[in-house]
């Protein structure tokens, strides 16, 4: 895409893009007419298609890796103009928005030029093997090792919430190397084919039903030297570097924009009716949706801050856990609205007697509860900002 | 404009907290309540030496035009004067002078009306108060003292209440309904009345914060048809963005408020010990501190923003102004309940300033609105 200069024709390139490529079948609202959201499916990978044929699922990579070489603020003007037209999220993907710049900033020249450009054409697949059942809270405890024998790693071990392991091509894992060496220091950073022999994975099925939740074990799993990323030992400062984009991408489900079916006030005012003045006819849901809608704006706000520092070169100082923490409490509190909203419309699992929507509700309701789980506890946050932002003594 | 501070911005901010930290001790804002701060009026609560000061340094006049004796800078500037006064709890007639009454003159006022009254202001030998709350919440067109015409002008009769600054005032700007009943909108007219006319009688209030407030009555006070300020009956007109920018400079103030009590606590955090440790270490308290460090953080965000759409006239400038004022508003309260608890017993002490944070705090998040008024008003703008 022309990467024009003046903002202005900038965003008119944008947004005439977006009206000539987003499908029209994505345009109305998932599960609008009672349809069952997943027939949309393939159009969404229309459109993800389109869009990586234009660099834009990685808008600010170079072209040479598949990005579109937009500057920050050429790609803050894509996301506004998304959010305008209506665009659905884009599933996060590991590749994209958490191995990528990482990738790009340590990776040796043959690991980018062997894995960008196929994670911003979204044709390979990435999970994370980052926590252990042994080691959640406490990530740097992990103990699945990895022994350089000859020119190869051998990895045993196991790994858990590595999402989307079972269709993933491949897995960005953190080992230990070195166990002698402290927790912290003896840990590195691989990249490992998904299909290498001694490699199996199993789902985990959630509170809200199915999910893309896996376990993953490693028995003898040989992995090439040149797949480790960074230096020997180097896993945990790549481990901490990548968990602020995941935390960034994880608040940033909290922003609440107009890419989802119905707007919170939308949903409220289908619930509970409108009165004269079409204001939200319960005044205490009123209330609570405008407490939501108005927490969104302070974190789009706190958001949109956070990147004009990072543009003047201000250091905001861990944003990102402030963001991840404050955005999965807005989203827990918002599904705990929507539901509320719904009545006993909202306690359908599956089968006759409830829409698509309702039951879709419900099963969100669920897994919203994990967000301020995954990507570091909100405790493991508050820590964080304790300790970094705060400087409190430990 | 982006959310941070330009090089000028920066350079404004740091010669604001210089001003204020030599010459805004927050010990004064006991020596006001006390009376015994120097000087001859103990009554007026604050020192119209450091205001003549500020106005030296322009501040006075950020907003006014240059024409006037002003800077004709923005609201984003502003903002930095006021969020660095509010660090010192420095009780300053700004809100009363420069944004309410200042601003009903810029914004309705003709042009002798403004010759007169903007150039002493921005030189710091003026201070107006503009009385209009009649109500104990606030709720802006609830206004029943009346303005009735006579063959000479008008006579005003009628109850002010939570005059910010009127005592020792040197002009009154008073909302008056000239027809129409209270909650009308309608109907509104705005005078310039002198503090010292007949039927002017101005009762000093002692309240929370130990700034000047007052009550004034008005007992048949004539007005002429040249005190009206901007046309008879369409006052809520003027009022209506002098009212909002006034909002966003109290949410600046109380940024600086919350800030300096939340860096205090911290401070306390890391210096008090009890159990042998010190009590920053405690995870429950620790965790409560990244939570009034967010809150903070999203309203630094939202005071900034709210700022700088005044500045640009964005179509959203109002919503931000009600949803910062939600936001300061709820994180200085939780803040100032936070940090007196962290504190303890000593925090209940009229020794130790953490309290007088709290107390400004309260009267600067009922000032114009407190957060359930600008929740709902945010509500209605949003059109739910």
């Amino acid at each position: 895409m022309n990467t024009e200069n003046d903002p202005d024709k900038f965003r008119i390139i944008v947004s005439d893009w977006i009206e000539q490529n987003y499908p029209a079948e994505l345009r109305q609202a998932p599960g609008a007419d009672g349809q069952d959201p997943r027939q949309s499916k393939p159009y969404e990978q229309a459109w993800l298609q389109r869009m990586a044929e234009q660099g834009l699922l990685a808008p600010t990579w170079p072209k040479e890796y598949g990005g579109a070489g937009f500057s920050a603020d050429q790609a803050r003007i894509l996301s506004q103009e998304q959010r305008r037209a209506k665009v659905r999220a884009i599933p996060i993907s590991a590749g994209l928005s958490l191995l990528g710049p990482v990738l790009l900033e340590h990776g040796t020249p043959e690991q980018k030029s062997q894995h960008l450009s196929k994670i911003a054409r979204n044709e390979c697949f990435w999970c994370q093997g980052y926590s252990e059942p042994g080691s959640g809270s406490d990530l740097a405890s992990l103990s699945t090792r990895a022994e350089l024998i000859g020119e190869e790693f051998v990895v045993n071990g196991q790994k858990i919430w590595t999402s989307h392991a079972d269709d993933a091509d491949w897995m960005f894992c953190l080992v230990r190397t070195d166990p002698e060496a402290s927790k912290h220091e003896g840990i590195s950073f691989l990249l490992i084919d998904m299909k290498t022999p001694g490699i199996s994975v199993s789902p985990i099925r959630l509170i809200s039903g199915p999910s893309a939740f896996c376990q993953t074990f490693f028995d003898d799993v040989r992995v090439p030297k040149e797949n480790l990323m960074g230096h020997l030992g180097q896993g945990w400062t790549l481990a901490k570097q990548l968990l602020q984009h995941e935390r960034q991408a994880l608040g940033s489900i909290g922003r609440g924009d107009a890419r989802r079916a119905l707007t919170l006030p939308e949903l409220a005012a289908q619930e509970m009716g409108t009165d004269d003045l079409g204001r939200i006819a319960d005044p205490g849901i009123r209330t609570q949706v405008a407490q939501c809608e108005l927490d969104s704006l302070a974190l789009r706000t706190t958001m949109s801050r956070s990147a004009d520092e990072a543009r003047a070169g201000q250091s905001g100082g861990h944003i990102a856990s402030m963001l991840k923490l404050y955005g999965s409490e807005l989203t827990t509190r918002r599904h705990e609205l929507m539901i509320s909203m719904r009545g006993a419309d909202g306690i359908g699992w599956e089968g006759p007697g409830f829409t698509p929507a309702a039951m879709r509700t419900t099963r969100q309701w669920l897994r919203a509860k994990g967000n301020s789980i995954e990507g570091g506890t909100n405790e493991i946050q508050r820590n964080v900002i304790a300790k970094r932002v705060l400087d409190l003594p430990e | 404009m982006a959310l941070v501070l330009t090089e000028e911005q920066q350079l404004l901010k740091n010669s604001a907290r210089e001003f204020v930290a030599g010459t805004f001790a927050v010990d004064q804002v006991r020596q006001h309540r006390d009376g015994t701060y120097p000087g001859s009026d103990t009554a007026l609560r604050y020192s119209r030496d450091h205001w003549q000061q500020m106005a030296e340094l322009g501040w006075t006049g950020i907003i006014f035009p240059e024409q006037y004796g002003g800077l004709g800078l923005g609201y984003a500037e502003l903002g930095i004067v006021l969020e660095e006064l509010g660090r010192a709890l420095a009780a300053q007639p700004f809100v009363s002078t420069v944004l309410l009454a200042g601003n009903t003159i810029l914004r309705g006022g003709n042009e002798d009306q403004k010759q007169s009254w903007l150039p002493g202001i921005c030189a710091g030998e003026k201070v107006l108060a503009l009385a209009f709350q009649e109500s104990g919440r606030f709720s802006p067109w609830q206004i029943s003292t009346r303005a009735d015409a006579t063959a000479e002008g008008f006579q005003i009769s009628g109850e002010k209440r939570f005059v910010l600054d009127a005592y020792g005032a040197d002009q009154l700007v008073v909302l008056t309904r000239t027809s129409g009943s209270s909650g009308d909108r309608d109907g509104l007219t705005l005078f310039l009345v002198d503090p010292a006319a007949k039927g002017v009688s101005i009762t000093e209030l002692k309240v929370l914060d130990s700034r000047n407030a007052a009550l004034i009555e008005f007992n048949g006070t004539e007005a002429s048809a040249e005190q009206v300020i901007g046309e008879v009956g369409k006052a809520a007109d003027i009022l209506e963005p002098v009212f909002d920018c006034a909002i966003a400079g109290l949410n600046a103030e109380l940024v600086g408020i919350m800030s300096e009590a939340f860096e205090r606590t911290l401070e306390y955090l890391k210096t008090r010990q009890q159990f042998g440790a010190l009590i920053g270490t405690f995870q429950a308290l620790k965790h409560r501190a990244a939570d009034m460090f967010c809150e903070r953080e999203h309203a630094i965000s939202m005071t900034m923003a709210a700022l700088r759409a005044i500045d640009n006239k964005s179509h959203d400038a109002i919503l931000l102004i009600s949803a910062a004022k939600a936001r300061t508003s709820d994180a200085a309260n939780l803040i100032g309940r936070e940090s007196i608890q962290m504190f303890g017993g000593i925090g209940m002490t009229d020794e130790e300033d953490i309290g007088l944070f709290m107390k400004r705090a309260r009267v600067a998040e009922m000032t114009l609105g407190d957060s359930t008024y600008h929740r709902e008003r945010f509500a209605q703008l949003s059109g739910f």
